[in-house]
């Protein structure tokens, strides 16, 4: 039997504010537990929540992203249930009436289509509180830091149709809040999480199969491995004569499974209801267009500008554009470097491969735009070759400073001297005179590949600084001749 | 002393007849040898109260003023006021300081009132006789055998019985309103959002308005005025001038058209209340008012839409009152789950139980539609009625209660038969109307109430109708014996 892969996809965004949604607490990650917990956030007796109009913002900038319709009236709701790092009994989430309706987002996929996700609905509503079941003799601990920071669910709609659709989604989402500047998008941190609604049908069938959903995943890689084995579990279910039942899954990555949390009759009744503490929140047209104003880039609209204004191709323009610092960082390089194609080609090779090596991402990246830049202008004019630009690169990447006092120190400027280089090639070529009579008495084919030994050999001897195409004029010229 | 009123008090204050201090431990000896008939208080704040008052004497000494500063108040346990005991009344909250104060107790503080204590009440403001609270009733200090009403029934019974001129009530369904009717007071609740929440611990978040009880319109109109106004830690709190209230309490009544609901007349009214009221609306009109026949149709759906909305809401405002932070928690608790259950099931009354079940049935998934939507369609028409109403009238006048103070202990089976108490009261919660009940005679030594209530934000309106009728009636400065 063939199987169709259904996804749909919950993203939790925590928005970038300074603080809370609904308190004037800071929301910095990492402090001492309960030290960022207010009377609010604790959910004492007789306070009241206030909204805070910059995560209203926020998810008005996302929704305008995604072209979906925004709220005009939207409203809060309370999603009653007890558990107790939620303070209040209940957390404030929008239920009827999001903030943002149907939007769309494209991705792009690994033959170079583009597929178009349906974005659902996205809603505000607070984070809860932590759990800490360590160090406290048996008994939990609560930390409410973390409770009342504003968070964006997008809920996309079942549009994908395998682990890597899903993981290309996530990774739009994730560029796309953190090109509008309202996501820091730390996965580590918990700043962008994801519940995966995964289900399977025969191939053709158009009736969707029973879901069932993985909760929290926060990385890239356990999304497309969480998916990948609870779809291998559904299909040995299904063809093992069993039915998939609907219920609440975890994944757990040291065993690559995910295993049952809870079912559905176990599921709570909500009793969601408009919470009477809030207003309705009104988005007025002029704010709207305020905000719609005042976005930056996007990602899909710098594809194309990458594509227009230098030349790239489609792949090199996604590539650069997947997140905004290493855009960024593209078009620094490019203004001090001068050449677009060969800025590309320098950050996406040698700088992404020094990156991973070092397992940073771009905004701590050991050599700057500027000094990769002012390197291409010692390629591009000559002062070295491409090879020794690897040699400069890797020492700027040591921290020994900038490229023209490297290439100085180093003594790595280029030969172009040709009655230097000319007498080099003598020297090397009365070296390997053996060679030199092969090579006459060879023919047209064979002295294809021996003049490579001889390109080899006089770059050694040059330690690399010969300009390569000087050398490879001058050798033919004395093989031939 | 304790027979002045605020406004005398203030009066007395300014022209140095006596000092805060001075009426204030005169008043704490009146509650330490009155209130063990009565009940009225939770926590007294004597050292708190001198403090405050010595604090009000020297402000006053370097030349400040103002009509609130050094006057004492209670003020209902469910106002939290920072450093003492705020209990709702409650088991659940025996053992809550409150960290922080109220606005309403803020800006009164800040005005320089002088805080006696905390106030009985029914627990979380749940009841209308007072009989509710886990520190036990509430006698009505014109008859020690009958209760003085809820839920603000110690604010009640303590202004009553001149234990303090003025004090704070909150109102959900009548329950300032209500206790004044049965205890012959001026109480006031305000155009929702007119009075902060802040600090008010919640029943119903959408029908809670804190308001001024006192014995006269006058002192109603002076607390009101030190209550109210914009908090921008509420939400739900409107952005609209304060008026001074005071300044239009004498405004003539010539020409004021009052409207009569014919609805507020009909069966389960006690003839000799409405016999009471009829005569109040012949004073008005020897005032200058014109009475009109009006007609609230959908006024018999308030009591079921009420007693879903205001559950429901309860429901999830005191999920949390559940054992982890703060309140009650129950004796070696097995698992979450058992803290949970035990913590609740022991630290809440019967009452509140009730109404918490009720309030989760009905946002239950499959019956939301049925009871919690349709009672807040119900809610947009008693609304709709009482604008089309004042489309003719500038006032509506009836009946606080149906009934007198009844027995204490004689609806305490029959939840239903005290929940129509409030038949009268809880139309101007639902639509969120400011409304008054005012003293208007006696049926065997008991008190009746006439309320009156107007548009939105009409609060000077209240208070000048009750004042001029104030000034041709006495009910108002009768005291009952003993007190």
């Amino acid at each position: 039997m063939q199987w169709e892969v259904v996804i749909g996809l919950e993203i939790h965004t925590q928005l970038a504010t300074q603080s809370k949604i609904f308190s004037g607490s800071a929301t910095t990650f990492g402090s001492e537990p309960n030290t960022q917990a207010s009377l609010v956030d604790l959910g004492m007796p007789g306070v009241l929540p206030v909204l805070n109009q910059e995560a209203a913002r926020m998810a008005c900038m996302f929704g305008l992203a995604i072209d979906a319709e925004i709220g005009p009236r939207n409203v809060f709701a309370r999603k009653n249930y007890f558990y107790p790092d939620l303070p209040k009994g209940y957390q404030i989430s929008q239920m009827d009436l999001p903030i943002v309706g149907k939007g769309h987002l494209d991705i792009a996929l690994e033959d170079g289509t583009i597929k178009r996700i349906g974005v659902t609905r996205a809603h505000l509503e607070e984070d809860a509180g932590k759990s800490l079941h360590e160090d406290f003799n048996g008994a939990t601990g609560i930390d409410l830091n973390r409770a009342g920071t504003p968070l964006l669910e997008i809920v996309s709609e079942p549009d994908m149709r395998s682990a890597k659709e899903a993981v290309a989604y996530v990774k739009a989402i994730h560029a796309l809040v953190r090109y509008l500047g309202i996501c820091d998008g730390n996965m580590a941190e918990g700043s962008l999480r994801c519940d995966c609604n995964v289900s399977i049908r025969p191939k053709g069938q158009s009736e969707f199969g029973t879901r069932c959903e993985i909760k929290n995943v926060n990385s890239f890689r356990f999304i497309e491995r969480a998916i990948n084995s609870e779809v291998q579990r559904q299909i040995e279910l299904i063809e093992d004569g069993g039915k998939v039942i609907q219920e609440t899954r975890l994944y757990d990555p040291n065993k690559d499974e995910t295993r049952s949390m809870r079912s559905k009759e176990e599921a709570n009744d909500y009793r969601y209801f408009p919470d009477p503490d809030l207003l309705p929140v009104v988005i007025e047209p002029a704010l709207l267009e305020s905000i719609r104003a005042a976005l930056p880039e996007l990602p899909t609209q710098k594809v194309e500008r990458f594509q227009q204004q230098y030349g790239l191709s489609a792949y090199d323009a996604n590539v650069l554009a997947a997140s905004r610092e290493q855009a960024d960082y593209f078009e620094q390089v490019v203004k001090i470097g001068g050449d677009a194609k060969l800025a590309a080609n320098w950050v996406m090779v040698e700088l992404g491969s020094l990156l991973n090596k070092l397992g940073v991402e771009i905004d701590q990246a050991p050599v700057s735009a500027e000094q990769l830049g002012g390197m291409l202008l010692r390629i591009r004019d000559n002062t070295i070759s491409g090879k020794i630009a690897k040699t400069v690169f890797e020492a700027m990447a040591a921290g020994e400073g900038d490229a023209d006092a490297i290439i100085d120190s180093k003594g790595l400027k280029q030969v172009t001297d040709s009655g230097a280089i000319e007498s080099m090639l003598d020297e090397m070529l009365a070296a390997n005179a053996e060679q030199v009579e092969q090579y006459r008495a060879a023919d047209e084919a064979k002295r294809g590949k021996m003049f490579g030994f001889f390109v080899g050999q006089a770059m050694k001897a040059s330690k690399g600084k010969a300009n390569p195409a000087q050398v490879n004029q001058l050798l033919k010229a004395k093989l031939e001749g | 002393m304790h027979q002045l009123t605020l406004a005398e008090i203030a009066r007395g204050l300014a022209d140095k007849s006596f000092s805060a201090e001075e009426l204030t431990t005169t008043l704490l000896a009146r509650i330490n040898s009155l209130d063990p008939q009565l009940n009225s208080f939770i926590t007294v704040t004597d050292e708190l109260a001198v403090q405050q008052a010595r604090a009000a004497d020297a402000r006053r000494a370097a030349g400040e003023s103002g009509a609130l500063l050094g006057a004492p108040i209670a003020h209902k346990d469910l106002f939290c006021t920072q450093g003492v005991r705020t209990s709702c009344a409650s088991k659940m909250l025996d053992n809550f300081t409150a960290p922080y104060d109220a606005t309403v107790v803020a800006k009164l503080a800040a005005a320089g009132m002088v805080t006696l204590g905390k106030t009985n009440m029914d627990e979380f403001a749940m009841g209308s006789a007072n009989e509710s609270s886990h520190y036990g009733a509430v006698k009505n200090p014109w008859n020690l055998e009958h209760v003085p009403g809820g839920s603000s029934g110690g604010s009640a019974a303590a202004v009553a019985a001149r234990l303090t001129p003025v004090a704070t009530g909150t109102d959900t369904g009548g329950s300032i309103r209500q206790p004044a009717a049965l205890t012959s007071l001026t109480g006031l609740k305000p155009t929702y959002g007119r009075v902060s929440r802040w600090g008010m611990i919640a029943y119903a978040s959408s029908l809670d308005q804190g308001g001024p009880m006192a014995r006269t319109a006058e002192d109603c109109a002076l607390l009101l005025q030190g209550m109210a106004g914009f908090d921008a830690n509420d939400s739900t709190s409107i952005d609209e001038p304060v008026p001074d209230y005071s300044a239009s309490l004498n405004a003539s009544l010539q020409g004021l058209r009052i409207g009569i609901p014919k609805e507020y007349f009909g069966a389960g009214l006690d003839p000799r209340i409405a016999e009471q009221v009829q005569a109040s609306i012949q004073e008005l009109q020897k005032l200058g008012a014109v009475i009109k026949e009006i007609s609230l149709p959908n006024m018999q759906h308030a009591i079921a839409a009420y007693y879903v909305i205001a559950p429901a809401e309860a429901s999830s405002n005191l999920s949390r009152f559940d054992g982890v932070r703060f309140g009650y928690r129950c004796d070696n608790p097995k698992d979450l789950t058992d803290l949970y259950k035990r913590s609740r099931g022991e630290g809440f009354g019967v009452e509140v139980q009730r109404r918490i079940m009720v309030g989760a049935y009905a946002l239950s998934a499959g019956y939301y539609d049925a009871y919690y939507l349709k009672a807040q369609k119900i809610r947009r028409l008693i609304k709709n009625d009482f604008m089309a109403a004042f489309e003719g009238v500038d006032l509506i006048l009836g009946p606080t209660t149906p009934n007198l103070a009844w027995k204490l202990g004689a609806k305490g089976n029959d939840p239903v038969a005290a929940y129509l108490e409030d038949v009268y009261t809880i139309t101007a919660n639902l639509a969120g109307l400011p409304g008054l009940s005012m003293p208007a005679g006696f049926v065997d030594g008991l008190p009746v109430g006439v309320q009156l209530l107007a548009p939105y934000f009409q609060e000077a309106r209240l208070l000048n109708v009750a004042h001029r009728y104030q000034q041709v009636t006495d009910w108002h400065t009768r005291a009952p014996n003993g007190f």
